[in-house]
């Protein structure tokens, strides 16, 4: 992986930032999906990342997991990421445990202590015997993230690991990525086509169309940040427009649609 | 029932006189289904041994009558007859060992190369360019029409049945074994890489166990054609075995003999059938239990 090689000859700029990409390109078969791409993100925060479907958002996410490295530019990742994805890609032949700590170093990957503790972390650690299949959606997602954690990484890689949840479940889903990413202080680069979702717990929310950072957000809301504010609904509506939707809501704030 | 019914049950409603406003009397009282029973329902393995037994009986009246006459087919009572007879003097257990071992010795040499092909061709590019184009081509040959050839290469002796049976169990071991190897999720395996899985690791964690249901699913077919093959080799020239037995009874018309030594290599079948349904069942059991069956 050139990512790898290329992090050590560049302790300087390790120093603030956890994810460096200068020009990046990657074309499959003549079709530029990712062109001439800049990003950086800083130490423990927290970068969503929008855009429509095919703009070339995955594409980025894997290549900074290390799974396409056909590309040309300069990338610099954390060596130590994990990655959550849409489906939670559990061996439905390993126990949930063994999952979590499958690909540890040495022993660890017996673990079964250190498994239960990360998924006591996500909150189902009762959960830890059974087989992947028994798993309800939103509980296989979780198995999924105490995957990515127990690596202790310094990036974590999502993928739109809520986008296969129901609406109730990715409420709660959503709330745990943000106390873990509290908890754990790692950058966290989240993939995702829902507005909302980025706001809600992004730092700085990226943009990307025709395979470059179009536009850039930074969110500075408290947390934990309401759905209804003023300024959220603004930022939604930008974003919104960005994206080419026309928000019906825009025009007006919440206050002045209640009371009309 | 306490329900109001609005139309009596396959009666026909009034047309209505307009579409707009359907008259009250359209609607249907929606009826629990009926459970009870006035006649008691047979249990579901009573009702599915009806068949075969219906046939037993059918065939034992066709002897007892003469219909069936003993030199087309001897009557069930003497099949069992012989059953005993030749149970009691050693003939058949030492039949059914000579038979056994040769299915064994070329199940176990059939089934090491199945697995040494099918992991070459499935886990290296080369291994598949060479090994599977390979065993494509050979597939077309019907492997029954090899005796002669095995019978030049072989001679008359064990050699060539156990040889036939081991050919008989490579191609459904290999091909079911290769497929699995190759339909293994690749979203499992980027994952397993992504956790950091060597390859090692990840042939052990993630590409064997994904080819163990098509596996399995082999080694039923696989072991079906032994006792297939099994059939075939012993019509050479054998000394000792089921197939023996049986062209000694042929010698003589002996149906009884005969009938009895088809029954012994379907039970024998059935046998490693059930094996293998349970081995499924116990390497399975991380599937959902709905298909936790195996096959």
């Amino acid at each position: 992986m050139s990512s790898d090689a290329s992090s050590a000859s560049s302790g300087d700029k390790s120093e603030t930032s956890s994810v460096d990409i200068r020009g990046l390109s990657r074309t499959f078969d003549g079709r530029t999906v990712i062109d001439d791409l800049d990003l950086t993100i800083a130490k423990g925060e927290f970068v969503a990342l929008l855009g429509h479907s095919g703009c070339g958002k995955s594409t980025l996410l894997r290549i900074l997991a290390g799974l396409d490295d056909e590309i040309s530019g300069e990338v610099i990742v954390p060596a130590r990421r994990s990655a959550a994805f849409q489906s939670p890609r559990l061996m439905p032949w390993l126990r949930v445990w063994r999952n979590v700590v499958l690909g540890l170093p040495g022993r660890a990957n017996r673990d079964r202590a250190l498994a239960t503790r990360y998924l006591a972390e996500v909150g189902i650690e009762e959960r830890a015997g059974v087989w992947p299949k028994t798993l309800s959606g939103g509980e296989a997602q979780r198995v999924s993230l105490a995957r990515a954690l127990v690596r202790e990484p310094e990036l974590l890689l999502l993928d739109e690991p809520f986008g296969a949840l129901d609406a109730l479940t990715r409420v709660n889903a959503q709330r745990l990525v943000g106390e873990l990413w509290q908890r754990h202080g790692c950058s966290i680069l989240l993939v995702t086509h829902d507005v909302e979702e980025a706001l809600l717990l992004a730092d700085r929310v990226l943009v990307m169309d025709a395979g470059g950072i179009a536009h850039e957000v930074t969110v500075d809301l408290p947390r934990p940040r309401a759905l209804g504010s003023p300024e959220f609904v603004s930022l939604r509506s930008r974003l919104l427009g960005w994206l080419g939707v026309h928000d019906a809501s825009a025009s007006e704030t919440p206050l002045e649609r209640i009371s009309s | 029932m306490s329900v109001k019914e609005y139309a009596a049950p396959g009666a026909v409603p009034p047309k209505p006189t307009a579409q707009a406003a359907a008259p009250p009397d359209t609607r249907l009282t929606i009826r629990p289904a009926r459970r009870a029973r006035r006649i008691p329902r047979l249990p579901r393995a009573v009702r599915r041994a009806i068949g075969p037994v219906g046939l037993l009986v059918a065939w034992y009246l066709g002897s007892v009558t003469g219909v069936l006459p003993e030199n087309v087919l001897a009557s069930p009572v003497d099949v069992v007859r012989q059953a005993i007879e030749l149970t009691s003097s050693g003939e058949l257990p030492r039949a059914i060992a000579a038979s056994g071992r040769r299915a064994a010795t070329g199940f176990v040499i059939g089934a090491a190369i199945a697995l040494a092909l099918s992991l070459t061709a499935g886990l290296f590019r080369l291994g598949e360019d060479v090994v599977d184009a390979s065993m494509g081509m050979f597939r077309a040959i019907p492997w029954v029409g090899l005796i002669p050839l095995f019978i030049v290469w072989f001679g008359i002796d064990e050699t060539p049945k156990i040889a036939l049976v081991a050919l008989g169990v490579t191609y459904p071991l290999y091909f079911n074994i290769y497929g699995g190897i190759r339909s293994a999720d690749s979203q499992l395996v980027e994952a397993a890489r992504m956790l950091g899985l060597g390859r090692i690791a990840l042939i052990r964690y993630v590409i064997l166990p994904s080819a163990l249901p098509g596996a399995l699913v082999g080694l039923r077919y696989a072991l079906s054609t032994a006792w297939l093959a099994l059939v075939f080799g012993e019509q050479i020239n054998a000394d000792a075995g089921i197939g023996y037995l049986m062209s000694n009874a042929e010698q003589y018309f002996r149906t009884d003999v005969i009938v009895l030594c088809l029954a012994v290599y379907a039970i024998l079948g059935l046998l490693c059938d059930f094996v293998v349904r349970l081995l499924s069942k116990r390497l399975l059991s991380w599937r959902a239990s709905f298909d936790g069956d195996g096959a």
